[in-house]
């Protein structure tokens, strides 16, 4: 990668009580990647997300993005800079429909008050209009139309995903940060999910941070792959790298499978 | 502040804040079980008060039913008053399973708007100041003491033996969760509803009996403040202050609600010492002014624990 | 259900689609129940005008309470303090600065908005039930300062001050007739900004605050700047509830209510008439001060036939006994109140005879 370091994560440790979440994690995004963070189960790769999203504060180090660093913000000030985020337990808010929490995370990309809100006049309703468009285009592009008013409870869990990924695309995020966006779907869900995350990535050329458990559907997407352990960075490189890497090997299926190929591997 | 006040009312204050924590301990109780704040236990409470009063022989208006001696009367009024917190439970609460915490809290306001037009409906709104107590009111004990007025601390004979009781009621439902099986159940439930069900613990059984135990123990408080200061419909205005008090100790911690019991008790003793008559006469809002303070300071309670929150 | 429409009914424009009264006879249809309201003192009995009057401030005030409770999902045991704390500027504002009655109103929504804020403030660092204790807390600390602090505005233990009703040169609005106008231009100007909170960018914070905080928070929302928020357009609408039950009353104090069980009945409307919704406040205010009404009524006729020493427990029980009951019924058999009865039925209708 040619491209200048976008985000940057210097030894970040964070801990809860007793257990190490994340000991002395460092990696850098390069502008434009797709960059994957994989790892067992309690790895510590949800912590890390959220120690980017400054909802944990670690305990040392920092993180470094376009100037700010991320460790020292406050949790709301972090999506303003282009920070958005989908999450492992869906997040969405569930009693608005589904335009409604596109319309939603498009909070900072409005600008109108209590007062012009209230009166609903002017900037105010121009506004709403010019942001209902952007979000029309993201429902659009996510084939959602049909649910477009439809409450976000009721939908299938499938459906929800996808929503969430269109909350994610409507704060316009210039790093994508996707926490598990294909835990429990079906094949077919999963290939249209890989194609939205593919099609994002190259046609918009957002950065892309992802978590993902299933092995093949990693290897296949992303650009560059970071292991974590045990809240321990145990290995870094490209897919291929990974796939070879006999420590990674070890990680995930033990001692004594160390030989075999990790492709057997999912969830 | 008026000094030579302070002794007395540090030692009126521990003594009332001991029945204040009974009757925090009731709603606790219920909210470690099942999550529940209850909203009506004041009512739950005047409810076991009245009953009592009625069983014990309502002498003043002269319909009297049973005129039983004072343990058998309150006897009577816990099993009732069991009873009642079963049904509770059983009618109202069971179907809110899995609500929004507003719906849940409404439920109980809810209940205790009911509770209160059926107290209204049948024993009447006036106080009654006949209710039994084992001692006069006027009888004390007197302890010398340097520093207080008239270098003497007055114990109300009826204080010193409502803290005493609410002191053994407390010690018995620790000992009771504690040491006994179905204690153990109750814990065990508290942690997790899941993982109690899974080694066969009856969870709406569970949920049944705690509601029960807070109508005795809420019964057992309100017949230890009526002794003091009668029985009327108001007692159920005059417990809000033990809300502050579960706060306090942590929502979720015995010993906790005690204690906040009793902090509330002193707050509300030292401000009657004050020199300055705003200040006295600020003792039914001292609790939730402490309980103001201690958010900002320690939102947790004082015996909480801090979660840590997932995403 | 809100999607539900009939075949042919489409929308132009997003400004349409966005827009509360979408068709010529949604206009007629408001203008109509506006006249209707308007011109009750010419047709209605002297109940049907003051409890139209009443319910209509209470409708305010409920509105203020779904903005922080429906919306952003901040439980409030303390709004009719804020009523309380209204109904005491604007009562002291007229007699003490000597302002109209008219500029009095803004200036309660703000006083009351102020304290409001301050016990907003707790949110910062507690959530859920005990928030609801710290405004719990507001509805008593409140009242107790009416009663023991600054005696010589606020009527001292009595708690009782006047407040002149207002008039416009020689009208005086001094009776429910001639007051319910004012009540209703009220109602008017606070549902058309509630109707704009709730659609726009603010009312969408809100909900998002409701309906997961955490994910609002790193979507960019300053969850406590807008609870706050939230807390004080909450306390301004009870401001101006207040304020006009005060002048409406011509007293205000803590003697007249103001408590904790019209905290409570505040809430029950809100419960009753829908949660996070337009409508709910117009049906549940209705449909408990209705409630009211009729306990009082039964209460008083039960009163007579039995005998005298009976008649204060009578006329005190009923009222908490019918609002308890019919409180838990909606809870436990329709938690989303009338108001999504009222959705169930419109779709019901539009689907006929196919209604399922």
């Amino acid at each position: 990668m040619d491209n200048a370091v976008y985000l940057s994560v210097e030894n970040v440790n964070l801990a809860f009580g007793g257990t190490q979440a994340l000991i002395d994690v460092s990696f850098n995004v390069s502008e434009g990647e797709l960059l994957a963070i994989i790892g067992p189960n309690g790895a510590g790769k949800t912590s890390m997300l959220n120690c980017i999203n400054s909802f944990y504060r670690p305990d040392k180090g920092r993180i470094i993005f376009k100037g700010h660093d991320l460790t020292r913000l406050s949790s709301h000030r972090v999506a303003p800079l282009g920070i958005a985020r989908t999450f492992q337990n869906i997040a969405l808010y569930t009693g608005m429909s589904v335009l409604e929490n596109l319309m939603a995370a498009r909070h900072v990309h409005m600008n109108h008050g209590m007062i012009a809100g209230a009166l609903y006049f002017g900037r105010a309703q121009k506004e709403e209009v010019e942001n209902r468009i952007v979000v029309e285009e993201i429902i659009d592009f996510l084939e959602i139309e049909h649910i477009r008013k439809a409450i976000v409870g009721a939908l299938p869990y499938g459906l929800r995903k996808r929503v969430e990924l269109g909350r994610a695309l409507a704060l316009e995020p210039k790093l994508l940060l996707l926490d598990e966006p294909m835990a429990g779907m079906n094949l077919e869900e999963k290939e249209d999910m890989a194609r939205f995350i593919l099609d994002i990535h190259e046609l918009q050329g957002t950065t892309i941070l992802l978590i993902e458990h299933d092995m093949g559907l990693v290897m296949d997407i992303a650009e560059r792959v970071i292991v974590l352990d045990f809240g321990l960075k145990i290995a870094e490189g490209t897919p291929d790298e990974i796939k070879n890497n006999p420590t990674v090997i070890q990680a995930y299926l033990g001692e004594e499978f160390g030989a075999s190929p990790p492709d057997v591997v999912s969830q | 502040m008026n000094w030579v006040l302070v002794p007395q009312a540090v030692v009126t204050g521990i003594l009332n804040g001991g029945v204040i924590g009974l009757i925090a301990l009731g709603v606790v109780m219920i909210y470690k079980s099942s999550e529940i704040f209850n909203f009506s236990q004041g009512h739950l409470l005047t409810l076991g008060v009245f009953l009592t009063w009625w069983f014990a022989g309502a002498k003043e208006t002269g319909d009297e039913l049973f005129n039983l001696p004072l343990v058998f009367a309150v006897l009577a009024a816990f099993i009732i008053a069991a009873l009642i917190g079963f049904i509770i439970e059983r009618v109202a609460l069971r179907p809110m399973a899995g609500q929004p915490l507003l719906s849940i809290i409404l439920m109980t306001l809810g209940l205790a708007q009911l509770l209160e037009g059926v107290i209204n409906l049948t024993f009447g709104v006036q106080p009654r100041s006949n209710f039994p107590a084992p001692f006069p009111a006027t009888e004390s004990f007197k302890i010398p003491f340097s520093l207080a007025f008239n270098e003497t601390i007055f114990l109300r004979k009826t204080l010193v033996a409502t803290f005493i009781v609410a002191m053994l009621g407390t010690a018995l439902l620790i000992l009771f969760f504690r040491f006994t099986r179905t204690g153990l159940a109750m814990r065990a439930t508290a942690e997790d509803h899941e993982l109690a069900r899974s080694i066969g613990i009856s969870v709406p059984r569970v949920f049944g009996l705690s509601w029960a135990i807070a109508g005795i123990v809420a019964a057992a408080g309100g017949v230890l403040l009526a002794m003091q200061i009668g029985a009327s419909p108001t007692l159920s205005t005059v417990v809000l202050v033990a809300f502050p008090a579960i706060l306090l100790g942590g929502l979720e911690s015995l010993p906790g609600a005690i204690i906040g019991g009793i902090a509330v008790g002193l707050a509300q003793g030292l401000v009657g010492a004050s020199s300055l008559v705003v200040i006295r006469n600020s003792a039914a809002i001292a609790p939730y002014v402490l309980l103001l303070i201690i958010m900002f300071i320690r939102p947790e309670g004082l015996f909480g624990q801090k979660r840590i929150e997932r995403i | 259900m809100a999607v539900l429409r009939p075949a042919g009914d489409f929308d132009r424009s997003y400004q349409q689609d966005m827009s509360f009264l979408r068709k010529p006879w949604h206009w007629v249809a408001l203008f109509f129940s506006i006249g209707v309201v308007a011109t009750s003192p010419y047709w209605g009995t002297p109940t049907i005008i003051t409890t139209a009057n009443r319910i209509g401030y209470w409708i305010i005030a409920v509105q203020g309470l779904n903005i922080l409770t429906g919306y952003t999902g901040q439980i409030s045991l303390g709004q009719a303090a804020f009523m309380l704390v209204g109904g005491y500027v604007s009562a002291l504002s007229v007699t003490h600065l000597g302002v109209s009655t008219f500029l009095a109103l803004p200036i309660a929504a703000l006083g009351a908005g102020l304290v409001g804020l301050i016990f907003g403030l707790p949110s910062l660092r507690v959530k859920g039930f005990y928030l609801a204790m710290a405004t719990l807390a507001a509805q008593f600390i409140i009242p107790w300062m009416t009663r023991y602090t600054f005696t010589d505005y606020l009527g001292g233990s009595d708690g009782i001050i006047p407040a002149p009703a207002p008039h416009i040169g020689d009208y005086v609005f001094n009776e429910p007739a001639r007051y319910l106008h004012i009540t209703l231009g009220a109602l008017i100007i606070t549902t058309f900004l509630a109707a704009n909170i709730s659609r726009s960018r603010l009312g969408r914070a809100f909900v998002a605050i409701r309906d997961n905080d955490l994910a609002a928070e790193l979507l960019g929302v300053n969850l406590f700047g807008y609870k706050l928020r939230a807390f004080f357009i909450a306390a301004m609408y009870a401001g101006i509830a207040g304020a006009l039950r005060a002048h409406s009353d011509q007293s205000i104090g803590t003697e007249l209510g103001y408590d904790l069980i019209e905290s409570i009945l505040l809430l029950g409307m809100l419960v009753i008439g829908g949660l996070g919704t337009n409508l709910g406040p117009f049906l549940g205010a209705s449909f408990v001060i209705l409630l009211e009404e009729f306990s009082g009524f039964v209460g008083r006729n039960v009163a007579m036939m039995m005998p005298a020493e009976m008649t204060p427990r009578l006329l005190t029980s009923f009222r908490p006994i019918f609002f308890g009951l019919m409180l838990m019924i909606f809870l436990i058999f329709e938690p989303r109140g009338l108001a999504h009865r009222w959705q169930l039925f419109k779709a019901a209708w539009r689907l006929r005879p196919f209604s399922h």
